[in-house]
């Protein structure tokens, strides 16, 4: 189980998808293409991963493509720390 | 040769009557926008034209010819009225971009009732004023944001229909409706409601300074001047592919994703799904795009991909670009001219004004960063912001106002007429926005003239946030306010004081962002919050926003006189 995608994932279902809406996210759902988060929501995604997982991710890396899924949240948070 | 020709030769002696003339309408006669967008194409032998190419995130893809807009459009159109809808009551359409957004919002018109679009990203609160101050009697939505809706229909007692078009009947609860507009029996006949000029068409609502947001009032007759405002500034011409990345619950969704296209029968394509640079040149290369209406938001964000991504693409359909929402800077203008061999024309308008007013043309040299110049028929000028007569002098920027009259600006905000009168100054209608005019009659965007923020070409009022703010449990005081944006031109900050035992701190901002973001929606969530001991207010005990907004843009903060000492 991979830790980092499982808090990333849940964090994702917990606030951008309304309760009681069945959509599932897995690790490759699209989140902003798809149409679950939008580019400004994004902001308070970047924060949560900011906190916690006490990195900075510079605005020009935090681009749409790099949100677009679990699985690719996740490989950008290990950019900026690799034991994550 | 572009559908406007010479601009300098248009503007003599125009006439709002050759778009008229164009459209066949007859003063004093019928005019409804659902069966110009319809039926009157079919009529022209169009029918079997594509009217709509829409593929969502995942591919799947739907066609719709004239016919079938007209035929499904009846098939809404009947249905609601089969539901005892009367013309007039407002009927909420609450969805992504899929096609029952488009088509209903024709058949919506063509029954006679009030089309309320509304942006599907709201929250419950957002959502819940917008409806409780129109009355609004019908929603049509879809099953992941019906979940909104059943949060607050309690507190909607003029809500009487909610119906879902994605859902079947078993999976909902009581009292909706599901409505599969694929499977229903389509209706070939159906009596177009007779409107007239000044029958109400469409409520979009909009945000001031002060207040809750204002529903705009336009009418049937808006269709004069959207009909001809695409046609020479957009510059749809038969054979085109039209793409407008604006969402129908704004006002650029319907003047220029539904009604100036269809209007003009020409075949537009929709893409249900958020942004992504490659899935939007991919839709471009796909569709074979030649006309695209897009935002500086959605051009900045392509731009930070730098051009080699859309060398990637064949997108040598491209003929013509125009962008809206906010001030094209002039980089985005060069820089699409090397991304795409075209450059971007910047158009000025407005939810009141429902169609262009100060723009770009084809064929018109483009000054990089300017709005370019008034449309014909559209009198503009800019005011001195004491006397509010015009400056008359080159480069001193004043507020932008124009004349009343032309024939899709509101008639009014609904049920707010003091607002709508607050609007007006010696008889010129003041658009809230400063600028100045250069010797060749260019117009050069300044920025707000109130403490509206822009952001991503939305407009968000403070008074909503703060409103939402103070019913967080830790929020004592707030003010919210623009902040500058490189990609958004503007974002929300917020000043907030704290009741006794919290602690700012992290956790705390972002839980306040995410509780406004989902409460009123993700363009009101401040993307930086201030904790400060007090905010600047007046001896009367008002707070001056404008002296935090000042500090945010590195202005002068003006007049103090009146700020309570500390």
């Amino acid at each position: 189980m991979d830790e980092l995608k499982k808090v990333v994932r849940e964090y994702v279902v917990r606030e951008y998808i309304e309760d009681g809406d069945d959509r599932e996210v897995n690790d490759t759902t699209p989140l902003i293409s798809g149409g679950i988060v939008d580019s400004f929501s994004m902001v308070s995604l970047k924060r949560f991963l900011e906190r916690k997982f006490q990195i900075q991710i510079p605005d020009a890396q935090a681009t749409p493509e790099a949100f677009d899924s679990v699985a690719k949240i996740a490989e950008l948070v290990r950019r900026f720390k690799p034991d994550a | 040769m572009s559908n406007i020709g010479s601009y300098e030769q248009r503007l003599q002696g125009f006439d709002w009557s050759i778009s008229e003339r164009e459209l066949d309408y007859t003063p004093g006669g019928f005019i409804n926008i659902g069966w110009y967008c319809s039926d009157r194409i079919c009529n022209q032998g169009l029918g079997a034209k594509p009217a709509l190419l829409w593929e969502d995130s995942q591919g799947n893809e739907k066609r719709y010819t004239y016919d079938d807009l007209r035929r499904c459009s009846n098939t809404i159109a009947s249905f609601l009225q089969g539901l005892g809808i009367e013309p007039g009551e407002r009927v909420c359409l609450f969805m992504d971009r899929a096609p029952e957004l488009y088509i209903g919002f024709v058949g919506i018109l063509k029954m006679g009732a009030i089309a309320q679009p509304l942006f599907s990203a709201f929250g419950d609160e957002s959502l819940w004023t917008r409806l409780d101050n129109a009355q609004t009697t019908a929603i049509i939505t879809q099953r992941k944001h019906v979940l909104k809706v059943r949060k607050i229909k309690d507190k909607l007692p003029h809500l009487k229909h909610i119906i879902v078009v994605d859902a079947p009947q078993s999976a909902l609860k009581d009292g909706e409706i599901a409505f599969n507009l694929d499977e229903a029996p389509k209706v070939d006949r159906f009596d177009v409601f007779q409107s007239t000029a000044e029958t109400p068409s469409v409520l979009h609502y909009t945000s001031g300074t002060t207040g809750q947001p204002k529903g705009a009032q336009h009418v049937h007759y808006s269709l004069i001047s959207q009909y001809l405002t695409t046609k020479w500034v957009l510059d749809l011409q038969p054979d085109d592919v039209y793409w407008c990345n604006a969402d129908p619950g704004w006002v650029t969704g319907t003047s220029y994703g539904i009604i100036g296209p269809w209007a003009n029968g020409v075949t537009q394509a929709v893409l249900d799904s958020g942004f992504g640079t490659e899935r939007w040149y991919a839709f471009i290369q796909k569709y074979r795009i030649t006309v695209w209406y897009s935002a500086p938001t959605a051009i900045r964000l392509l731009m930070r991909e730098g051009t080699e991504v859309a060398k990637k693409f064949d997108l040598s359909s491209l003929r013509h670009l125009a962008s809206v929402g906010e001030p094209l800077n002039a980089e985005a203008v060069i820089w699409s001219k090397e991304a795409y061999g075209l450059q971007f024309h910047d158009t000025f308008w407005q939810t009141e004004t429902g169609c262009m007013v100060i723009t770009n043309y084809p064929g018109m040299p483009i000054k990089p960063g300017s709005m370019g110049k008034p449309f014909p028929g559209i009198t503009a000028t800019v005011l001195n912001p004491r006397t509010h007569e015009p400056v008359n002098q080159t480069g001193v920027v004043g507020l932008i106002a124009l004349r009343p009259g032309w024939p899709s600006m509101i008639r009014g905000y609904w049920k707010n007429p003091t607002g709508y009168a607050n609007k007006f100054r010696n008889g010129w209608y003041l658009c809230g926005d400063r600028a100045s005019i250069d010797g060749d009659g260019y117009y050069w965007f300044v920025g707000r003239d109130d403490d509206v923020i822009n952001t991503g070409g939305h407009l968000v009022g403070p008074f909503e946030i703060e409103s939402a703010l103070l019913e967080h449990p830790a929020v004592a005081e707030s003010a919210a306010v623009a902040k500058p944006d490189p990609l958004n031109m503007e974002v929300v900050k917020a000043f907030i004081t704290l009741k006794p035992g919290f602690l700012a701190g992290d956790d705390l901002e972002l839980d306040i962002m995410n509780f406004i973001r989902k409460k009123l929606s993700p363009l009101a969530m401040p993307q930086e919050i201030e904790f400060t001991q007090g905010l600047p207010k007046t001896r009367s005990g008002k707070i001056m926003r404008r002296v935090l907004r000042a500090q945010e843009f590195g202005e002068p903060v003006g007049d103090i006189s009146t700020m309570m000492d500390e």
